[in-house]
């Protein structure tokens, strides 16, 4: 186990090339130690840009139509610019075993707790936009160590939680190419590299993308794959939902539900965020980049944050301080504009929760998902039978919505047990 | 004078005046802005590029000058009249030549009054400008609701028909009985609407951006379809104009029409703000970037920063944008649906603008079509960008309606 051994040996040379030899570039495939260190001088500047903030008139009507209220977001942002302590981020990330790894020429960071456990299966856990390895941090201690959250030995995980390609910590790809397909393969490189043989991927949002063309690829040692946002929808509902026309006929009670509501959440304009950054990643960066406020009223545009409380909930989870960690990641590692490009990468590819363009039926691996019943939409097991041929497991849950690890960790943690109990192999 | 919904009719003259500090402010904003890197491709297919908006910026901070955009505008009558519970601001020139056809037009997004300065002139001052006293116009040229100096609605509903209706208002309240209008991009929907609306007084009006689509066509480009195999050689240029512009170009309607407030960015930044309303449709963004990479041609760098710095100035990003939401409330049609006007109407078509409506589409949309031309030059921005070429095309236009 070569990579093992470097890994080891990295490990205790904080970084250091020990394994250069003379004439030889840095290994790219050292596995290095990670900390999070921001000067103190670029947190006093962004306070500095959140206490100058210009802001707009209030919007025209008396809900959230219109995009983040000016009232709420303001609220938030004055704790953001008083009360918000990025410091005890930074304790929480650091107190975290974290590395960084240069794959297919770009360096990747990354989570990685391995459980006490003999036989924990390998997840890695891959987030979205508007998203970060912040969404994960809550399961890691019930996926790892299962027995302090209700769960049994047989139960751990060793945990891989990545950051995407021009999310936080990872590199900014300067040339194109960073699609799902690509990133998948420098997944299971990551996987390889960290010395597993046999493991399982899960993801929601842009981890679904990721986490299947992984399956599709049947990355060698992958058992099977969790996701959260399946692409379900059949061609002829796609068809019908991107066209205006009529839902098709012969859908069941529950299926025409759910057509109506994703007419209706298009019909409200929830993915105009998605039309806006396949487009143009580069122009909506601009503003997103310079200004605070832009950037925190950007991510909460996601439908994700519909039902979100502004922490005026404090028993809701993901609290004003979560959000606010994760907005301030992305300010602090000047990410606006890379994480955006992963839709213009996604571009004709179109949408990511329809079957056909995410190619469900090429999958032959087992597949297991969960539905969280106010993510986006709500995949009826008719569909997700469809459009996955070797669906495992299929569960839909009472509550959480699509930033599930975020909003319900320990019910999460509690789906991947049962998801990936069939594919454990037998010890 | 107070009407009966408690407005007042009153015409009051208005000054720019815009303190030092908010200049100065603008200024350090824009010093310290925190930039992305590069675009990973090496055109605009990701938005603006980065060198453009790096030229822009150091243009914007180091050397521009706005009180000599504010000179020239102080130098033109100015006036705010409330209409529909709402301020309007407009610029009214009267031309001295009697019999003057009076000409209300009305700018689009991301535009302002600053897109029509360089047409006073020549369309209230003929005979100095290539014409005879025949083609005088009275011009008045109003800020849209949310706009530049109008007031910022409150409530929803200020909608094109809405906007169509005040500006009727407003022409009569100025005395006008027998009048014209002219527009492009939302001034075209506007000017349309006044159309349908036929108020006694309006006597036609003239686009360059023409609403003329049929429906087979529109329908075919929205399922993406192949294009009917019998277009002619123009239509077939209008197809792949505005595949394009559904295929890539619609992002930054989009975001607009369904979540306007979410654009704190483009408040709170300058260059935010002017990337939001360089990327409005590739041609003239193209133009753009030429100007700002040392290329004479349509626009001027200040030019294009006084309508920038206008919008920053007045924080009218997010009002402005409010117009798509509005008018989404309220709409299912597309922007370039025929709407079936009765009334005459002229169409010029230039070749840069997000489609060039072929005069078959044209005969077909407008049945009263008094004039149709085909420009060779310029694009969305025509009035600004081609103050002659558009100037000659209202006189001509007009011609068979002046009594």
């Amino acid at each position: 186990m070569i990579f093992q051994l470097r890994y080891a040996v990295a490990l205790a040379a904080f970084g250091l090339c020990i394994f250069c030899s003379a004439g030889q570039a840095q290994d790219d495939r050292l596995v290095r130690p990670f900390k999070v260190q921001v000067p103190q001088a670029v947190l006093d500047d962004l306070r500095r840009r959140i206490a100058a903030t210009r802001w707009p008139d209030k919007e025209t009507v008396g809900d959230r139509s219109q995009g983040a209220r000016l009232a709420e977001l303001q609220e938030l942002v004055k704790y953001w610019g008083s009360g918000y302590d990025w410091r005890k981020l930074e304790a929480r990330l650091n107190a975290l075993p974290q590395f960084k790894t240069t794959i297919d020429g770009v360096e990747i960071h990354f989570i990685h707790v391995r459980s006490r456990h003999k036989n924990a299966l390998p997840v890695i856990v891959t987030h979205g936009w508007p998203g970060s390895v912040i969404e994960q941090l809550k399961i890691i201690g019930p996926l790892t160590d299962p027995t302090a959250h209700g769960g049994s030995a047989e139960d751990a995980f060793d945990v891989v939680i990545p950051s995407i390609p021009g999310y936080g910590f990872s590199g900014r790809p300067t040339g194109t190419g960073w699609d799902p397909e690509r990133i998948a393969r420098a997944w299971a490189e990551l996987m390889t590299r960290l010395g597993y043989t046999s493991y399982v991927a899960q993801g929601g949002d842009w981890g679904t993308p990721i986490s299947s063309a992984m399956a599709r690829q049947a990355a060698p040692g992958l058992r099977g794959i969790h996701i959260n946002l399946p692409a379900t929808l059949p061609p002829e509902v796609a068809a019908a939902l991107a066209s205006g026309g009529p839902a098709p006929a012969g859908l069941t009670d529950q299926e025409r539900a759910v057509f109506e509501a994703l007419r209706a959440s298009g019909m409200k304009g929830s993915l105009a965020y998605f039309t806006m950054l396949t487009a143009r990643p580069q122009t909506v960066g601009y503003g997103a980049t310079d200004s605070p406020v832009g950037l925190a009223a950007w991510v909460l545009v996601h439908p994700g944050f519909a039902q979100w409380s502004y922490g005026a909930d404090a028993k809701q989870s993901p609290t004003k301080d979560d959000v606010l960690d994760n907005i301030t990641l992305y300010w602090l590692t000047n990410t606006a504009t890379s994480a955006g490009r992963l839709y213009w990468e996604n571009g004709a590819r179109g949408s990511v929760i329809a079957a056909v363009p995410q190619k469900t039926s090429e999958i032959k691996l087992p597949v297991a998902i969960t539905v969280f019943p106010e993510d986006v939409y709500r995949a009826p097991e008719t569909w997700a039978r469809r459009a996955y041929p070797n669906l495992s497991y299929f569960h839909e849950v009472d509550k959480g919505g699509h930033f599930a690890a975020w909003e319900q960790p320990e019910l999460f943690a509690a789906e991947l047990r049962a998801a990936f109990a069939p594919v454990r192999p037998a010890h | 004078m107070t009407t009966t919904d408690g407005s007042t009719k009153e015409i009051r003259r208005f000054r720019v005046n815009f303190p030092d500090a908010q200049l100065a402010d603008l200024r350090r904003r824009i010093k310290e802005t925190k930039w992305p890197e590069r675009e990973q491709v090496n055109d605009a297919s990701q938005g603006v590029q980065l060198a453009t908006m790096q030229a822009l910026a150091r243009y914007w901070a180091a050397e521009y000058d706005w009180r000599k955009c504010e000179e020239r505008l102080n130098a033109l009558p100015n006036f705010i009249t409330e209409i529909d519970g709402l301020d309007i601001h407009f610029i009214h020139v009267h031309s001295k030549h009697e019999g003057a056809l009076p000409v209300i037009i009305t700018h689009g997004w991301p535009g302002s009054v600053i897109e029509q300065l360089k047409v006073i002139d020549p369309l209230t001052n003929p005979t100095k400008h290539g014409g005879s006293a025949a083609d005088a116009f009275h011009v008045v040229i109003p800020s849209l609701p949310g706009y530049g100096f109008s007031g910022k609605p409150t409530a929803p509903g200020w909608n094109p028909v809405r906007i169509a209706r005040a500006w009727t208002t407003l022409m009569e309240r100025l005395g006008y009985t027998k009048f014209v209008a002219q527009g492009g991009d939302w001034g075209n929907a506007v000017s349309e609407l006044m159309a349908l609306q036929q108020p006694p007084g309006l006597l036609g009006i003239h686009t360059n951006m023409a609403a003329t689509v049929p429906a087979n066509i529109s329908k075919a480009l929205a399922f993406n379809e192949a294009p009917p195999t019998n277009l002619t050689a123009e239509e077939r240029n209008a197809w792949n104009q505005l595949d394009l512009f559904y295929k890539k170009g619609l992002g930054y309607a989009n975001e607009m029409a369904n979540r306007p407030q979410t654009l704190y960015g483009i408040a709170d930044s300058p260059v935010g703000l002017a990337s939001w309303m360089l990327d409005h449709d590739a041609r003239s963004q193209e133009l753009i970037a030429r100007v700002f990479a040392g290329k004479t041609e349509g626009l001027t760098r200040d030019d294009v920063l006084d309508n920038v710095t206008l919008y920053w100035l007045t924080n009218t990003a997010i009002s402005s944008a409010r117009l798509y939401w509005d008018t989404q409330q309220v709409s299912s049609g597309g922007f370039f649906d025929p709407r079936g006007i009765k009334i005459p109407v002229a169409v010029s078509a230039f070749p840069d603008e997000i489609y060039a409506a072929p005069r078959s589409w044209a005969e077909r949309a407008y049945p009263k079509l008094i004039h149709y031309n085909r420009l060779d030059k310029g694009g969305h921005f025509a009035a600004w960008e081609q103050p002659a070429l558009f100037t000659a095309e209202l006189r001509t236009a007009f011609k068979s309606l002046r009594v």
